[in-house]
């Protein structure tokens, strides 16, 4: 299975650099390092995201509601920093990570706790989030002149090359690397999704594990709602609208299985930076706009099914015979 | 117990004596009802403050200022309603629904009550009239004199738009690309579509830069992609090379005013929209037809010509920069 795996990961990266050698063709100017690293910076949100994702999808679940708290964060954020232009931007990260986690929370005690669906669950609590910023709003928008410079400057602040943006990204990404393959938690995102009733028996509470999911899920979101509103500097109550897809587009991708169990940090990434290259690619290479979706959609059906090939039939046989042998 | 109806007779005594003075009052003047869609909005704030002016202007007009205090059809019904019973000479209204409020304009009409619709309008049935912001022509003119103004030596301009079937904007593209030939030197290089996402237009608006590195200027004609082009010069430290212009809001808009991203950019203004309503009603209640190809005059604002659905166009968007950003920003 590790094999297998690695040699997906290996898959990607080859379709990543036919990817860009097409580009390339067309537009040699979009892989000099610079267009990379803005690229890079560019994608770093989604990357975040199906980091986030990814570990819900591991669990057997779905979180539809990430684009959705990553508005109502950014909204938050940004009138806290209308109605106190002085406070702290570590406080506001702070803040904005810890409310998108409670968001994640409510998200996690409704799957854990009552046992709803987590798709039923996100799609309900989407639908509220996006409701909670028009009520908190009706409907006006927070503008780059309310925003302080602070606020503003944090996401392009460039260190060592690199806006801090794209560095948070890379932390996040080191961080879950080691969190997924070294710790218990992380062990047990892989055991509550692959097989859940082993994991019950291996002595891990699979609901509670779930709810963990959606926490870490919803902090990201929280985190990334700042830096999303603090990029574009404008907040309103359609941000990111439709986003969640694509996040969840980036982890199918990647090698994620829907079907909990299967995936990786690395997959996550790869599959993202492919959406962030084709969506930062196509309007540059001067295509037209309706081309645009059908191509990045055929990308996503490709994907999903190469992925469909890759896990389907060794997981059904093996469920077969355990039903007939018990 | 006695006592506390006799208070509230006497209230009510005291209510009617009053309203009756007002009626008394009133009876010479004209009275224009300004019926909005909600109470509360900049907006219509200050269209009401353009039907002020237009009122001080003709003299003895009074103006009503009224609406519901939520964005319905039901409540601005109401309100034309009890408009009625109040027996006033005039209904400007902007409208929450084309078609729901036809009734109980009717009804007013039977009583010989003025009736247009202005910005957003009744169908034909139950207004006498329809006052547009501005025309499909108009704004597309508008949209490209404003990237032209500030290229005299004329250059490579782009238009980043909302999503590639958006009906407003394809309408208002068209009608610039067909008055292209009229300003000398100016190419339109590219048209993309930013979804009316900001990430989307902000990406958009870094392609037009890198796909185009002589560009003079980036025309967003939607509110969302306006002001994401404007971060994207902004981030690409192109001030003053790219002027990014369109269609936006003032309060929205500030910010790349004042950093010097956007030069000019263009909306109707509610200033004269309400005062040209008020215009229009006083003239149509004072025997002025409103029938196709009839001219009324709007004072200040010149004159308005009605077309075949006796609907008409107010004027060219108002343009807003540096000189009046500050006084508009706090209104919408």
């Amino acid at each position: 299975m590790k094999r297998l795996l690695a040699s997906r990961e290996v898959l990607l990266l080859i379709a990543i650099g036919a990817l860009m050698t097409v580009i390339a063709l067309r537009f040699p100017a979009f892989i000099a390092p610079s267009n990379l690293a803005d690229v890079f910076n560019d994608t770093s949100p989604l990357i975040l995201l199906a980091i986030g994702q990814m570990i819900v999808i591991l669990t057997k679940c779905i979180d539809l509601s990430v684009a959705a708290n990553l508005a109502l964060t950014g909204m938050v954020v940004s009138l806290i920093n209308v109605a106190a232009p002085d406070t702290p931007i570590a406080l506001i990260v702070l803040l904005a990570t810890g409310f998108g986690a409670l968001l994640g929370m409510v998200n996690g005690l409704l799957v854990w706790k009552l046992a709803i669906p987590p798709i039923v669950v996100t799609l309900g609590t989407m639908t509220i989030f996006r409701g909670l910023i028009f009520l908190l709003t009706e409907g006006k928008w927070v503008n780059s002149h309310e925003m302080s410079d602070a606020f503003k400057a944090v996401p392009r602040t460039v260190v060592l090359g690199l806006p801090i943006l794209s560095w948070i990204a890379i932390a996040a990404v080191i961080a879950f690397t080691i969190v997924m393959n070294r710790t218990t938690l992380g062990r047990a995102f892989y055991a509550a999704g692959g097989n859940p009733h082993a994991a019950t028996y291996a002595g891990i509470n699979v609901g509670k594990t779930q709810f963990w999911a959606f926490t870490i899920s919803g902090a990201i979101a929280g985190l990334t709602g700042y830096l999303w509103v603090s990029r574009f500097a404008v907040a309103y109550v359609d941000v990111a609208g439709g986003f969640e897809l694509t996040v969840v587009a980036a982890c199918v991708i990647g090698g994620v299985s829907i079907m909990g169990g299967i995936g990786s940090v690395v997959g996550a990434v790869l599959g993202a930076l492919f959406l962030g290259i084709i969506a930062n690619a196509l309007p540059v290479v001067n295509i037209s706009p309706f081309w645009q979706m059908a191509i990045s959609g055929a990308a996503i059906i490709i994907a999903v099914a190469l992925n469909a090939q890759a896990n389907r039939s060794p997981g059904r046989i093996i469920l077969k015979r355990a039903e007939h042998a018990t | 117990m006695k006592r506390r109806t006799f208070t509230s007779v006497a209230a009510g005594l005291g209510l009617a004596a009053s309203l009756f003075g007002t009626t008394a009052m009133a009876e010479d003047s004209m009275r224009i009802a300004l019926v909005v869609k909600a109470l509360g909005i900049g907006f219509f704030e200050a269209a009401a403050e353009g039907a002020e002016e237009a009122a001080a202007e003709l003299g003895n007009v009074e103006i009503i200022y009224t609406g519901p205090t939520d964005t319905t059809a039901e409540g601005q019904i109401e309100v034309i309603n009890s408009l009625i019973a109040q027996g006033v000479d005039a209904i400007a209204i902007s409208a929450n629904d084309p078609d729901a409020l036809v009734p109980s304009l009717k009804k007013a009409m039977q009583r010989g009550i003025t009736v247009i619709s202005w910005d957003s309008g009744v169908a034909e049935g139950g207004r006498q009239m329809h006052l547009n912001p501005s025309s499909t022509a108009l704004i597309g003119n508008t949209i490209l004199k404003l990237a032209a103004d500030h290229m005299p030596d004329g250059g490579d301009v782009a238009i980043l738009s909302a999503s590639a079937t958006a009906t407003n904007q394809n309408a208002w593209i068209e009608a610039a690309k067909s008055v292209l030939p009229n300003y000398a030197g100016v190419d339109l290089v590219a048209t993309v579509y930013g979804d009316d996402l900001s990430d989307k237009s902000y990406r958009e608006a870094q392609g037009l830069m890198a796909s185009h590195p002589d560009l003079k200027a980036i025309i967003a004609p939607t509110t969302v992609g306006i002001l994401a082009a404007c971060q994207a010069v902004t981030d690409a430290g192109k001030i003053g090379e790219i002027n990014v212009t369109g269609l936006g809001l003032p309060s929205e808009m500030a910010g790349c005013v004042d950093s010097g991203a956007t030069k000019s950019f263009a909306i109707w203004n509610p200033i004269d929209l309400g005062y040209s309503a008020t215009m229009l009603a006083h003239a149509i209640a004072n025997g002025a037809e409103a029938s196709a190809g009839a001219e009324i005059s709007t004072g200040r604002m010149g004159s308005v010509t009605l077309d075949d659905t006796n609907a008409a166009a107010m004027s060219d968007p108002f343009t807003y920069d540096s000189s009046n950003i500050d006084q508009f920003k706090s209104i919408f």
